[in-house]
């Protein structure tokens, strides 16, 4: 191996597809690839395979482990998302033990979760995905949309400060741009609030079953809030910055709409816990999952089908199909029924058996680590999708229309997000409403707007936590004792979308321990019926509106679709576009012949 | 010990005559969660735009190809592939380049086929690329080998008892005694993460030794930096004087000393109580969680459960307890005496200071 360039040039094979992969792919969590075959004549993407290609195996080497260790271990599950690991471990075993944390230990988990989701969305935003809206990959992608931008006026500009789009995108320049440096900084002092709260990132020291070890006094939420109003304010300069750069890219390529586009089936957890209704029992898990500052739901084409946790619980299913696994049919049931006497599938993750069994890549078969959860709505298995998590998260809370703090209030068909004054502008509401898709740019624009939510909530979880501060009632933290034989499980909303943790106590030692995040969900592969992960679906519909040829072709319009996803692999995935049958093995790019035979 | 070559061998400087970059090349496909790569981004002593666009002075430039925040995204074989860096290095077209290793590496001999670990696909078969064998690849070219967190330093979580990968850390998978072509050990930087400024720290030292201003970065016998690593948690926990007085927290949200509830602060090394989490914001047993030891190479099977007292504190925190009680109640009485203001400090006609007046 001499070469230094690239020494092919992608040819299309006999059926007219050039075979193109992207592994592992940048600016994501993890390692994933996304193997594609492309119709350059149609531009359009024909298929796609997303893999990923590191296993750990925590289910595994979880199981005999303490149960009190489970949010430790499992919150290294993910270093980025890592805290909602461990806070949804905690619920679980707040269950399991039969626990109550005192109300401000919840509202300090609230406050830290809140940090959690203002600084990652913000740092993926602006320093990952804001790089395929930057200048600089615009002028390499699509010159011509380029030079529109630099014509048109940004209509906020009195509020963001950039005059043109092309200005916004200037501002997007890795490290050289002024806005991609300001993220970075935001993205460190949102993780100091974070810090307050939960000791450090991403693996907080101070979550514990029953409660938080954080010491609460009137400084700790004076420095959480300082910070807070600072992100607020930074806040009305994004909303409005992002509506004009994504619309913007609505105007300049028409039918940008099909970017990453799927039917709408999305999934929502729930997160950020009411102590008020919250008690952590599988009985009421349906009242206090509704009780949620963010609703829980499944929303299908548009409609919610159901905002009941017990529901949704018990129709979570993990399919196999193409993944690198033994089946466990025939396995021991860990639970055959939930503590409500509903009987509880041989697939559900209270029940399943992890056997990994390592096996070369091959697309037409097995090709990935990532299992296919799927959600049975009783006729289907619905490969469900988070898009990133706050579109998901804001569809499901609008539609149910149950929360309402002042700051946020769901109407049915939006959310209101209030912002109050802050030190050099004054108060501002945004409103997020039902977009007309699910497809990449209104993932993103949710984003941002989820941004403001977590935002305005954290005021409202402040103001519930210093009144407890200042009532005298101090303690964040209960007693439990773990019980010989339990089950229990933990449902939030991880930064990326729906998180599961299911675990089942035999003589005090944990004897299965399942946690779902969302990527799994997203990057799922296809499953045992044939149905194709989100992302493989989003990327199979995605048409092409780069410039380049395919000889300089980047696949900026594949990025954005995989990218909108908000992509952690560790919490799930590695993706792969490609798989030709006939494709002539010495034009096909490194990484693709070997998967042509 | 040799301090590295002041002039690495370069290849051709670029075209604009600048000097050439030291590449450092991130592989985040250990086993891993990104946490590293995540923590770098948080850090501001110095930031990772300032390592990049040297705000510091002397800085040589680098040339970073980090999957976490890379411009470049491929597609394979196209015209900006990341992963092509690494083909680049391995076939001695980059140099120097700093090899990061983020994740424990696992054993691939322990089954018939397939990969625990993959990173990039090998042209010939279209398979993953393991991450042992760029690790092997990689290393005999490098000017240095750095392993961020404590799965690379010395397997982690991921090497857990019972695990199914029998995952290592990079000195197990190298050895122990391996030196770099430039005979650098293996750079260790633990955490679970790291730290943020620990780890920005030790790059920019080893970029300072690179362009030849540094001697060769001092490391322990585990291979830590010895600024870092030296001390304890205890000895910069500020909870340190409640275990001196002898009282202990038997719940999680008491301020005192957590010793007795699962902190192994006192053998462990690590500098978070002292130096905090970032911007001295946060940390563990300081702001009330304990010290699970993740910094260190018996981590995590030789101190769990986590939430159990460690074995050896029994003893000695029943003696602080006998000890602390009686030092505390003199403290208190010294404290009530020096808890009021002298006497003199008051309002009336006459002057107490012990100050004779003119007048």
């Amino acid at each position: 191996m001499t070469q230094t360039t690239r020494q092919t040039t992608p040819h299309a094979g006999a059926d007219g597809l050039t075979e193109m992969s992207w592994d592992p792919i940048t600016r994501i969590v993890g390692s994933l690839g996304i193997h594609t075959k492309i119709d350059f004549k149609q531009k359009r993407v024909a298929e796609c395979w997303s893999t990923s290609s590191i296993f750990r195996g925590y289910s595994v080497f979880m199981r005999g482990k303490d149960p009190r260790d489970a949010h430790f271990i499992t919150s290294r599950i993910c270093g980025i998302c890592g805290d909602n690991h461990a806070t949804c471990s905690v619920y679980a075993q707040n269950m399991a033990y039969g626990v109550k944390p005192p109300h401000l230990g919840e509202w300090i988990i609230n406050l830290g979760e809140s940090a959690e989701y203002m600084f990652d969305h913000n740092i993926y935003q602006e320093n990952l995905v804001g790089v395929d809206y930057c200048e600089r990959m615009v002028r390499e992608t699509n010159p011509g949309v380029l030079e529109l931008a630099e014509r048109t006026e940004a209509p906020h500009a009195a509020e963001h400060g950039y005059r043109t789009i092309a200005d916004v995108m200037r501002s997007l320049n890795p490290l050289e741009g002024a806005f991609y440096r300001e993220a970075l900084q935001v993205s460190r002092y949102t993780r100091e609030m974070f810090c307050l709260m939960e000791g450090r990132h991403v693996h907080p020291s101070t979550l514990y079953p029953g409660g938080v070890g954080t010491v609460a006094s009137v400084q700790l939420f004076t420095d959480y809030l300082s910070r807070l109003m600072r992100y607020v304010e930074f806040m009305k300069r994004v909303v409005p910055l992002h509506d004009d750069l994504f619309d913007f890219f609505y105007e300049a390529l028409p039918g940008y709409e099909e970017v990453g586009r799927r039917r709408i089936l999305l999934g929502c957890w729930g997160s950020l816990n009411d102590p008020e209704h919250c008690d952590f029992t599988y009985r009421n898990m349906s009242d206090w999952g509704r009780r949620m500052f963010v609703t829980p739901g499944v929303v299908v084409d548009g409609k919610l089908v159901t905002n009941d946790l017990t529901e949704i619980n018990l129709g979570i299913r993990i399919l196999l199909g193409s993944s690198y696994y033994q089946d466990w049919e025939g396995q021991e049931l860990f639970v055959t029924h939930d503590p409500l006497g509903n009987p509880v599938d041989p697939r559900h993750p209270w029940n399943q058996h992890t056997i990994p069994q390592p096996q070369k890549r091959d697309f037409d078969g097995k090709y990935s680590w990532v299992m296919s959860p799927r959600w049975f709505d009783g006729k289907d298995h619905l490969a469900l999708d988070t898009g990133g998590g706050p579109i998901a998260r804001l569809w499901s809370t609008a539609l149910s229309g149950l929360v309402d703090t002042g700051y946020v209030k769901a109407t049915g068909s939006s959310v209101v997000i209030n912002l109050p004054r802050t030190m050099t502008k004054p108060e501002t509401t945004f409103e997020w409403r039902i977009p007309r898709w699910s497809n990449a740019l209104e993932r993103n624009r949710a984003r941002t707007y989820f941004q403001a939510y977590a935002a305005a909530m954290a005021l409202h979880f402040a103001e519930k936590g210093l009144e407890e501060v200042r009532a005298g009632r101090t303690q964040t933290w209960e007693r439990f004792e773990v019980p010989d034989e339990a089950v229990g499980c933990g449902f939030t909303e991880a930064v990326r979308g729906v998180l599961s943790h299911h675990m089942v106590i035999r003589d005090g030692r944990i004897a299965n321990y399942h946690p779902y995040p969302p990527t799994p969900w997203n990057a799922s592969v296809r499953d045992t019926y044939g149905t194709p992960g989100p992302y493989e679906d989003a990327v199979q519909n995605t048409p092409i509106f780069e410039e380049n040829p395919p000889e300089d072709f980047k696949g900026i319009d594949i990025m954005r679709a995989v990218r909108s996803f908000d992509p952690c692999l560790p919490c799930g995935v590695h993706m792969y576009v490609g798989g030709g049958r006939t494709v002539e093995k010495l034009h096909v790019p490194t990484g693709l012949s070997g998967m042509a035979g | 010990m040799d301090a590295a070559p002041s002039t690495p061998p370069a290849p051709a400087p670029a075209a604009s005559g600048e000097e050439a970059p030291i590449h450092i090349l991130w592989m985040n496909a250990g086993l891993s969660c990104d946490g590293d790569s995540v923590s770098l981004t948080a850090a501001t002593q110095p930031s990772i735009e300032e390592i990049a666009l040297r705000a510091l002075p002397g800085l040589p430039p680098v040339a970073v190809h980090w999957p976490l925040i890379d411009f470049e995204s491929g597609p394979v074989g196209g015209a900006d592939t990341f992963i092509e860096w690494f083909f680049k290095a391995e076939r001695g077209e980059i140099d120097p380049f700093v090899l990061v290793v983020e994740g424990s590496i696992p054993n691939e001999e322990i089954k018939s086929e397939g990969y625990w670990s993959g990173f990039g696909d090998d042209p010939e078969t279209g398979q993953p690329i393991t991450s042992s064998a760029w690790l092997d690849r990689l290393a005999p070219r490098a000017l240095a080998v750095v392993a961020i967190g404590t799965c690379a330093t010395y397997g982690g979580i991921h090497a857990m008892e019972g695990n199914p990968t029998g995952a290592m850390g990079v000195p197990d998978h190298l050895g122990w005694n391996w030196r770099s072509r430039a005979g650098i050990p293996i750079v260790c930087v633990p955490g679970c993460p790291v730290q943020p400024d620990n780890f920005a720290e030790t790059l920019t030292y080893l970029l300072y030794q690179a362009a030849g201003s540094a001697p060769m970065i001092p490391l322990d016998d585990k291979l830590r930096p010895t600024w870092l690593f030296g001390a304890t948690v205890h000895e910069g926990c500020d909870r340190g004087s409640y275990y001196e007085q002898g009282q202990f927290a038997d719940a999680y949200d008491s301020p005192t000393c957590l010793v007795k509830l699962g902190c192994w602060g006192p053998v462990v090394k690590c500098n978070v109580p002292k130096r905090g989490w970032m911007d001295g914001i946060g940390g563990c047993p300081n702001v009330g969680g304990i010290c699970i030891a993740c910094t260190m190479p018996g981590f995590p099977d030789k101190f769990m459960p986590f939430m159990d007292e460690p074995p050896g504190a029994k003893v000695s925190s029943a003696l602080s307890g006998a000890y602390g009680a009686a030092v505390r109640r003199l403290r208190g009485i010294t404290l009530d005496t020096v808890d009021k203001e002298p006497r003199w400090r008051r309002t009336g006609h006459r002057l107490t200071t012990g100050y004779r007046p003119p007048w």
